[in-house]
């Protein structure tokens, strides 16, 4: 590690907060249905919209029928992207001819898209049809991420509001993040990734002849390099601003083709962060005091930097196994080093780590590095960061309002130390309060912990890993943390697509999503009842470094008493064995 | 949710053509106006015919090329139809193996070469697709490369630097040589192109 990889990262970061802080604004003006800079070219859309679902977007909402609607809406969206998988090879847009997929993948896959996890346990390329890649998953990619920025603005509006019964409009919420927040960034972003060479046709994959042909694993000699193209920037700039994460191809955003530049490499690094960093500000500005975004973003931003730098340093080490075999991973001027497995040279250790930090603090789960082959301390932080319970900037929407619940559960925390009722923004936090919170904190982790210990004592779940020993273990853990949290990364030497990993992720991934959403909808509801309080001399401010450290540490405590005995099973027993064998 | 499935599914129709054909459309319109060999995949075409794409790394084996970064794909190196990672983890043996036999491989080529070789050269890129190596990678290989064709080494070097791209805005990613690209130029220079 030297300087000029912390002025890349510095850029990231600078570049970001220019970004997110305006966005931030600008969407609390969509979210509260005012007009903006671009009403007149998008109202009539969202206007279009309402009509055709004959729906009343001033028709305030309860909480419960709020859910319902959320509900009815991702029902539709699972079982419609189910039956797309299945019958795609009778619909048209199949240049490649691919058949049916799997029930048992379509399940998991429909479950996947539907809940922003965007878990691939299918190679793109290989599996998915242009209509499927498209009419479904694409779809799912911008109503995944507009249905997580409805929940939170349910939140959010229930702890600005006094005394209310409802918490807002479902239609309104899903149809406004949709028309002026998604759609406009991802065609811009869509645009600027094509200028730096990722495809958007809809031509058949074209065979080209290579300089010299390459030997296949039967022997016999290839001449061929199918070249596949498709509607790509238009799939890849939405999910990677919607935190969804799945790619065109197999490797994601690995490929040349879905992310061929450094510069395409920034657009899409950009995207991961920014509307989740972005809601900060946001939030900050719904409940009248932007300071409480800040506080926010400064806890998550700090988290992050921790996380990275942990994954740069690991990552920047040559192996000394390798060194022994003659070979030179040693940073110099002529190449960065370090552990160069599964990884891309254009983007090197530095944006492979700041990458993989920002695709697992944000629920995104896209990759440019392969994370299996991570070095042991590297790919604990991506693992953490997740199992923290994807807080860290988080899904679009999801993050935020996981975090909020971490700042209830820090206030709560506060209040028992000094012995005084707490109180969030005004807002008293009570028993049936803490219960919906306790939910939201507790599900993740169980489904997470049950479900590996459930995946390691059977046969069908240790068939089929990648990697032998200790790192087999953590392929597991990886798994089951990133689909219930949402994530969808993956240590990707599991084989994943088995009638055994694909219903028992498609559950975690299921209620991981849902009932944290429905919980939080609850909380929304209980909080909207409650008048605001004035704040008195034993009121802790939510908006202070001490509030800001608090918040990280419960973050913290809770992820590590959680999860660091399952850690020193994986990873950290894999570094001391690297460490011994020296 | 009986009551809600109603506007549920009309606004899911509407938002489907919205975002799944509408949306697509549009950009697919703007990049084939606006940049139609971007948006088809950068193809390379020399005497009419697809040699491959300027994002896509392909596989060499010849003395005489540069030698891309080794690939993980399945079927065969740099299979495009199939991009993948060897998933290999730290611990691994296989990774060791694969390394050890990589390295016998390039000393087999270049018997005379007894520097310790770049670390991008043996091992997989993430994507089994890299096009690029990096300038230590390149610098490896350039004496034999040279030998193999009876070039002087310094003017294959010229071709390594005119193949070489730095950093982005001087800032981002690493410095590069792109192989194919590199590999073409040479052979073009052979054929007295």
């Amino acid at each position: 590690m030297n300087a000029h990889d912390w002025v890349q990262v510095l850029f990231y970061l600078a570049v970001l907060l220019a970004i997110a802080l305006p966005l931030g604004a600008f969407i609390a003006q969509v979210l509260e249905g005012r007009r903006h800079a671009l009403t007149p070219l998008l109202g009539g859309v969202e206007r279009l919209c309402y009509r055709a679902a004959g729906v009343d977007p001033a028709r305030e909402m309860g909480w419960k029928a709020y859910a319902l609607a959320m509900l009815a809406f991702n029902a539709i969206g699972l079982v419609v992207v189910y039956a797309m998988q299945r019958l795609q090879g009778a619909l048209p847009l199949n240049p490649q001819r691919l058949g049916a997929v799997s029930d048992h993948s379509a399940f998991n896959t429909a479950v996947s898209f539907a809940s922003n996890t965007n878990w691939q346990g299918y190679g793109g390329e290989t599996t998915m049809s242009m209509l499927t890649q498209m009419l479904g998953l694409t779809v799912q990619n911008f109503v995944s991420a507009a249905t997580g920025i409805a929940v939170l603005a349910a939140l959010i509006r229930a702890l600005s509001r006094r005394s209310a019964d409802t918490v807002g409009n479902f239609w309104a919420d899903l149809v406004r993040s949709t028309v002026h927040v998604l759609l406009p960034l991802s065609l811009v972003l869509a645009v600027m990734l094509v200028s730096q060479g990722v495809p958007q046709s809809f031509r058949a994959p074209v065979a080209a002849t290579v300089l010299e042909p390459a030997t296949a694993s039967d022997g016999s000699p290839v001449t061929q390099q199918q070249i596949v193209v498709g509607p790509v920037a238009s799939q890849v700039a939405i999910k990677q601003l919607g935190t969804n994460g799945g790619g065109y191809y197999n490797v994601n955003s690995a490929h040349p083709l879905e992310n061929p530049t450094p510069f395409s490499n920034l657009l899409e690094l950009l995207a991961i962060l920014l509307i989740p960093a972005a809601l900060c500000f946001t939030f900050g500005r719904m409940v009248g005091d932007p300071r409480q975004g800040w506080a926010v973003f400064v806890a998550m931003a700090v988290l992050f930097v921790a996380f990275l730098g942990v994954t740069l340093w690991a990552e920047s080490q040559p192996r000394p196994a390798l060194h022994a075999l003659g070979v030179d991973a040693q940073a110099s001027e002529s190449q960065p080093g370090g552990n160069t497995e599964g990884k891309e040279t254009r983007f090197g250790i530095v944006q492979s780590a700041l990458w993989a930090t920002a695709t697992t603090a944000a629920s995104n789960g896209s990759v440019n590095s392969m994370h299996d082959s991570f070095s042991p301390l590297g790919g604990l932080a991506p693992m953490a960061l997740i199992q923290l319970g994807e807080v860290v900037f988080g899904g679009v929407g999801s993050g935020l309002y996981g975090m909020l619940v971490f700042a209830i559960l820090t206030v709560f925390m506060a209040g028992l130390m000094v012995g005084r009722t707490p109180e969030y923004l005004g807002k008293k936090i009570e028993a049936f309060e803490m219960k919906m919170a306790s939910l939201v904190v507790l599900i993740p982790p169980a489904l997470v912990l049950l479900g590996t210990a459930l995946a390691v004592s059977v046969p069908a779940g240790t068939a089929t890993l990648g990697n032998p020993g200790v790192h087999g273990f953590s392929e597991i853990l990886y798994a089951l943390s990133s689909a219930a949290n949402n994530n969808g990364s993956a240590f990707a030497g599991l084989g994943a697509a088995t009638p055994f990993y694909d219903p028992l992720l498609g559950i975690a991934m299921f209620f991981g999503r849902y009932a944290l959403a429905v919980a939080v909808l609850a909380l929304a509801g209980a909080l909207a009842r409650k008048p605001r309080v004035a704040p008195g001399a034993g009121t802790l401010p939510t908006h202070t470094p001490l509030f800001v450290a608090m918040l990280v540490g419960v973050v913290l405590v809770v992820g590590a008493l959680t999860f660091v005995p399952a850690l020193a099973l994986g990873p950290i027993v894999e570094h001391l064995q690297l460490q011994g064998a020296r | 949710m009986l009551a809600a499935l109603r506007p549920a599914l009309r606004l899911f129709v509407v938002l489907t053509l919205l975002t799944g054909a509408l949306y697509p459309l549009l950009v697919t319109g703007i990049a084939q106006s606006v940049w139609p060999h971007a948006a088809n995949g950068s193809l390379i075409v020399r005497d009419g015919h697809v040699v491959g794409s300027a994002l896509l790394g392909q596989s060499f084996a010849d003395p005489a090329h540069f030698w891309s970064p080794p690939s993980a794909t399945a079927r065969v190196p740099y299979d495009g139809a199939a991009s993948s990672g060897s998933n290999q983890g730290p611990s691994n043996p296989a990774l060791l193996e694969a390394v050890t036999s990589r390295v016998s491989a390039l000393r087999a080529a270049d018997p005379g070469n007894t520097a310790a070789v770049p670390v991008d050269l043996v091992t997989a890129s993430a994507s089994g697709l890299d096009p690029h190596i990096t300038p230590a990678a390149a610098e490896y290989q350039v004496a034999r490369v040279a030998r193999a064709r009876g070039m002087d080494p310094d003017i294959v070097r010229e071709l390594v630097a005119a193949h070489t791209a730095p950093r982005t805005l001087q800032v981002l990613g690493e410095p590069r040589v792109h192989v194919l690209a590199l590999n073409l130029a040479l052979d073009a220079k052979a054929e007295g192109r």
